[in-house]
């Protein structure tokens, strides 16, 4: 039941915030020779209007690098980044759109990603996010979800990472960091003790510029575990993934 | 260099320097001569750029309702929530969260009359995939109503709660979206989710298909 509250939560909770941007549009007026109004935001939607120099439009909403436009008739249709980029605002300046590029990349602060691996055996699904404190210098928050034949668990640590060579489209990168593993055996076999164990762990990686907020991540991590028996377990954990920045 | 030819050198040049632009400042300029007032006002108002406010909408939220067949054990009523982000026109990613009651019997158990799985009966999952638009375009309802859709494909990797046990699982499948309105659409999905299990006494990889049908809302 608390699931369900839970989904029920996740689902409406969005509707429940004030409408933004309802009443005032932004204006734009078209400075090309024309602008064509496509049937939808994609590749392939036919053109079935155009819009006139000089003719004001508004701009309804944006979806990816289209923005759907009405026109002072009324009619409603989509248009491409490119094209929009070439109107103006009421003032006569050009309109500034919101399109990042590999500088934007560069210069990010945030960064969200997702990657798959395998965790000494076992595979491993990860989420991390990351803050950009400088070009070179980033810390990040990560957590594992593992799933191996005999155990299942949890990883989560945070890092600092560091990046000598930011402005490459390829680009290496160092992490040193520390947190806590969760193991607990399988069911089906004999039981045992679930544990919770302290680890540090160090890392090298590559990341790679895709386009626009995209990048390609993989890397390598050498866990070690504290354990409070005899021995201090390594781990080699391989994982490579998708990860985008804002 | 001794120290002192140093500092005599340094004098010199910067007595040069500001020498030159002091007579610099001196000279009158060629323009005001016999002009009374400015041709052109030297005052250039500062551009500033920014982002209009768009409205953009590139998540999409989804709730649905559907069958899942879990190898074994029957057909069993599944519901779940999705939540997507659309990176361009073509790619989007999304993760989804499931769960479906207690699955039915199978029929080792019912035949044998034995409980292979105890307490353990409930199913659930999660995943996060990456889906593409392969094939977007419109339908038609009658001779004045069109309506955006999009045929895509999914594939992407999660976790399943069954048995008593953490499940590493494979997810694919294709869906079709038909958007009601700009920002309502319509969803039916077809997944195969495979994992390695043992509830039966052998390892085996299973698989999973799953039907369903969901609303979504564009924010």
């Amino acid at each position: 039941m608390r699931q369900f509250i839970l989904i029920a939560a996740l689902v409406f909770l969005p509707s429940v915030t004030p409408a933004y941007g309802k009443t005032s549009h932004y204006e734009a007026v078209v400075a090309e020779p024309f602008l064509e109004l496509h049937t939808g935001p994609g590749r392939g939607f036919p053109v079935f209007h155009v819009v006139d120099k000089g003719e004001q439009i508004d701009v309804v909403k944006r979806r990816t690098d289209w923005f759907q436009v009405r026109t002072a008739k009324g009619v409603e249709g989509w248009v491409k980044l490119e094209q929009m980029a070439g109107t103006l605002d009421t003032a006569g300046r050009p309109t500034a759109l919101d399109d990042p590029t590999a500088d934007d990349y560069v210069g990010r602060r945030w960064e969200v990603g997702l990657q798959l691996g395998d965790l000494d055996g076992a595979s491993v699904i990860s989420l991390y996010g990351g803050y950009h404190f400088t070009r070179n210098l980033s810390t990040e928050l990560r957590v594992g979800d593992i799933s191996g034949d005999y155990s299942s668990g949890w990883i989560a640590t945070a890092d600092i990472v560091h990046q000598p060579f930011p402005e490459w489209r390829v680009s290496p990168y160092a992490a040193l960091g520390t947190g806590v593993i969760h193991i607990e055996p399988a069911a089906t076999l004999v039981q045992t003790e679930d544990r919770t164990d302290q680890v540090g762990h160090v890392g090298l990686g590559l990341r790679m510029y895709v386009t626009r907020r995209f990048m390609f991540r993989g890397e390598y991590n050498s866990y070690l575990t504290f354990t409070s028996r005899d021995d201090n377990e390594e781990l080699d954990e391989w994982k490579a993934g998708f990860a985008f920045f804002f | 260099m001794e120290s002192g030819l140093r500092v005599l050198l340094l004098t010199g040049l910067v007595a040069a320097t500001t020498g030159c632009s002091l007579f610099g400042r001196d000279e009158p300029p060629m323009e005001d001569a016999g002009a009374s007032a400015p041709v052109i006002s030297p005052e250039v108002e500062r551009r500033e750029i920014t982002t209009p406010k768009i409205d953009t909408e590139d998540f999409e939220i989804t709730a649905y309702l559907g069958q899942i067949s879990v190898e074994d054990f029957g057909s069993n009523f599944i519901y779940g929530a999705r939540v997507g982000y659309h990176v361009s026109e073509s790619l989007f990613l999304e993760g989804t969260y499931a769960m479906s009651g207690d699955v039915d019997r199978s029929s080792v158990e019912v035949l044998d009359n034995i409980d292979l799985l105890g307490d353990d009966r409930d199913y659930s999952y999660y995943d996060l995939a990456v889906g593409w638009n392969l094939l977007p375009g419109e339908v038609f309802i009658g001779r004045n109503r069109a309506f955006n859709s999009a045929l895509y494909v999914i594939g992407g990797a999660g976790n399943t709660s069954f048995a008593g046990e953490d499940l590493f699982t494979l997810t694919f499948g294709a869906g079709y979206r038909v958007l009601a309105t700009d920002s309502i659409a319509l969803r039916f999905d077809v997944r195969n989710h495979m994992f390695d299990n043992d509830v039966t006494g052998e390892d085996k990889t299973t698989h999973n298909i799953e039907f369903n049908l969901g609303v979504s809302w564009f924010f």
